[in-house]
């Protein structure tokens, strides 16, 4: 068990409480900078998409994990970014320049759809953002002297003054660079005041605004901020995917993302990336399994679906906290070794139990 | 008149046909500790979410310091120097004390959202000197011990200390408590008894509040007004109040009640 003695305020106000974590990202972030020579070219594009979906699912951490505003719609947010940094890298815009217009454009959409977050909630809110996204899905399936239709649109590789990462490494670079300024600013906006009066609207919205907190200004700011982040992912999908169409980003692309920061963990800034990792190594688990599984099952049309449902359920049901708060039961195990209690950390069942302001 | 922090004139609330609040007047002075009380459905309450914009009265208005609170944003109520508690306690359950008492500072944040996504200099010396202040309010309500833990996992007594102290944190010119006794054990209701004065004496913060346990509300209130049915009863000192025939027939019935009671023969 570590116990740290606090003799500055510094030390609540610093990202690495402790050295232990200084080690661990550290060791992390040499990883991931060394992945191109590690690992295998394949898996290199696998990893390249968990951080497009981190940096996605990072939005949406906000968003729901922190500001208690479920959408349900956050993919058309992806397809706002995907299709500016088409459109733009289409007409030889440095990237840059694309991407920031990629976070732009989405943020001042988010804010658009934020507005009815000021007056509806749960549920409802929920309900509105699906509309929107059928609404941004059909728009730009019918937009085609911009976005090409149905037909989809080719995307340019990434080329920032002159220089093209042509390569999966090259583009994995990118991701990186970008994933790691996204976490940083998440995190610096989670430990100031903004990012308190996010988490304070989540937990109690009257109490909230007795305390000071603009509500409608805080709430639509949570919307832009996630938005803007989903819009980054989206562009770097684009330029992954190299082909996009209306189709990628409807309700099914939604859904994932949901399903993604539920089972990485509300709530916390690493299950946004914990999962990214699960939503991209599911399917290939599951395809490894099939061969396993008598054929009825395993041949079976909508087997994925199935296992995705099976999955969240089971999570929802026995840990709500999801993969981030199974780790941080495992590490509570290791550390009070043997003093670990079961019902430990039962009273952070109850999330959001949230007085709604009328 | 300048020593007059409040004041209510003839505020009224109706919700449909229900007159919540009926022409209540009165003042509350700078310093002093004012209380509000009466039977349940009185009307307490409602007047402290007019005090706190979450309604706005039918007719009749508030005025703060010389301003309108009608013409006041409710969350700007805050940033005026009104701090308040709920009476089921409101605090921000996933949240640990200290983030608590941080939120609690927001009014006087000055750092702006890309200096704050960048963590400047400025906002790292910007939150160094709000943790500051939370300290004192930590110290001054003896709540160290509690600093780090969430606060879904404090018993009741506690969390009720924890939202005076969030309150306190906004560095409020008016405090208002609802029933900051409730749910408390006689120890820890004499502490509040204690705090309360202790904020009124040491830290000079006007205190508006509304109580039940009459034995809290004699010891620390100068003055006490009481509500029944959205009307004000009696209005003075507490010992004054509480002889009042109206305020001891609307909490134990008239005496015509009490006669019928007796038994005949």
């Amino acid at each position: 068990m570590r116990f740290i003695f606090k003799t500055r305020y510094d030390q609540d106000i610093q990202l690495a409480k402790h050295s232990g974590h200084v080690w661990a990202y550290s060791l992390l972030l040499l990883l991931l900078c060394l992945a191109p020579w590690l690992i295998e070219e394949y898996w290199l594009a696998q990893l390249t998409f968990v951080l497009i979906y981190g940096i996605v699912g990072l939005g949406l951490m906000v968003l729901a994990g922190f500001t208690g505003l479920f959408s349900i719609g956050h993919a058309a947010f992806m397809g706002v970014g995907a299709y500016v940094a088409a459109v733009l890298s289409g007409h030889g815009v440095s990237f840059p320049v694309s991407v920031t217009m990629a976070a732009g454009l989405s943020a001042i959409v988010g804010a658009v759809v934020g507005l009815p977050a000021l007056r509806v909630k749960g549920i409802y809110l929920g309900i509105a953002t699906l509309a929107f996204g059928f609404i941004v899905e059909e728009g730009l399936a019918r937009w085609e002297s911009v976005t090409g239709g149905n037909a989809g649109i080719h995307v340019k590789v990434v080329s920032i003054l002159g220089w093209q990462a042509n390569s999966g490494e090259k583009f994995y670079a990118v991701c990186l660079v970008l994933a790691v300024l996204c976490t940083l600013a998440v995190l610096n906006v989670l430990r100031s005041p903004t990012g308190r009066a996010f988490v304070a609207i989540r937990d109690s919205e009257i109490s909230a605004q007795s305390m000071g907190i603009h509500l409608a200004y805080y709430k639509t700011l949570s919307f832009m901020m996630s938005s803007a982040l989903a819009g980054i992912g989206g562009a770097l999908y684009a330029h992954k995917m190299q082909f996009i169409s209306p189709d990628q980003f409807g309700i099914l692309q939604s859904v994932d993302l949901l399903l993604m920061v539920v089972i990485g963990g509300l709530g916390s800034v690493h299950g946004a990336f914990l999962g990214a990792i699960f939503l991209i190594t599911m399917p290939q688990l599951i395809t490894l399994g099939k061969d396993f599984l008598p054929a009825f099952i395993g041949q079976a049309p909508g087997l994925q679906a199935v296992v995705y449902g099976l999955v969240l359920i089971g999570f929802v049901m026995f840990e709500p906290m999801g993969l981030y708060g199974r780790w941080l039961k495992i590490r509570t195990w290791f550390e009070l070794f043997p003093f670990y209690r079961k019902g430990m950390f039962k009273r952070q069942k109850s999330f959001q139990k949230s007085d709604r302001l009328k | 008149m300048s020593d007059i922090l409040l004041s209510a004139h003839d505020l009224t609330v109706r919700f449909g046909g229900v007159l919540a609040v009926n022409g209540v007047s009165f003042d509350v002075r700078q310093g002093e500790v004012f209380t509000l009380i009466g039977p349940n459905g009185a009307g307490k309450t409602t007047v402290f979410n007019l005090i706190s914009r979450i309604y706005t009265p039918t007719s009749g208005h508030l005025n703060f310091l010389g301003q309108r609170l009608s013409d006041v944003q409710p969350h700007a109520v805050a940033a005026m120097g009104i701090a308040r508690t709920f009476q089921n306690i409101e605090l921000f359950e996933h949240a640990t004390v200290l983030q608590n008492l941080l939120i609690g500072r927001h009014v006087h944040n000055r750092t702006g959202f890309w200096s704050q996504m960048l963590f400047t200099s400025t906002v790292r010396n910007a939150e160094r000197a709000t943790r500051q202040k939370v300290e004192e309010v930590i110290d001054f309500l003896d709540l160290q011990h509690y600093r780090d833990t969430l606060v879904a996992g404090l018993p009741y007594g506690v969390r009720k200390v924890v939202e005076l102290a969030r309150a306190l944190s906004t560095d409020p010119k008016l405090l208002l408590l609802d029933e900051p006794s409730s749910g408390l054990n006689v120890e820890e209701t004499a502490d509040m008894a204690f705090w309360i004065q202790d904020i009124q004496h040491d830290l000079g913060i006007t205190v508006l509040m509304v109580e039940h346990d009459m034995s809290l509300v004699s010891k620390v209130s100068n003055r006490v007004l009481a509500m029944n049915q959205g009307e004000v009863l009696a209005m003075g000192e507490p010992a004054q109040v509480q002889a009042n025939e109206a305020v001891i027939e609307a909490y134990l019935g008239g005496s015509f009640d009490a006669a019928n009671l007796r038994r005949k023969g």
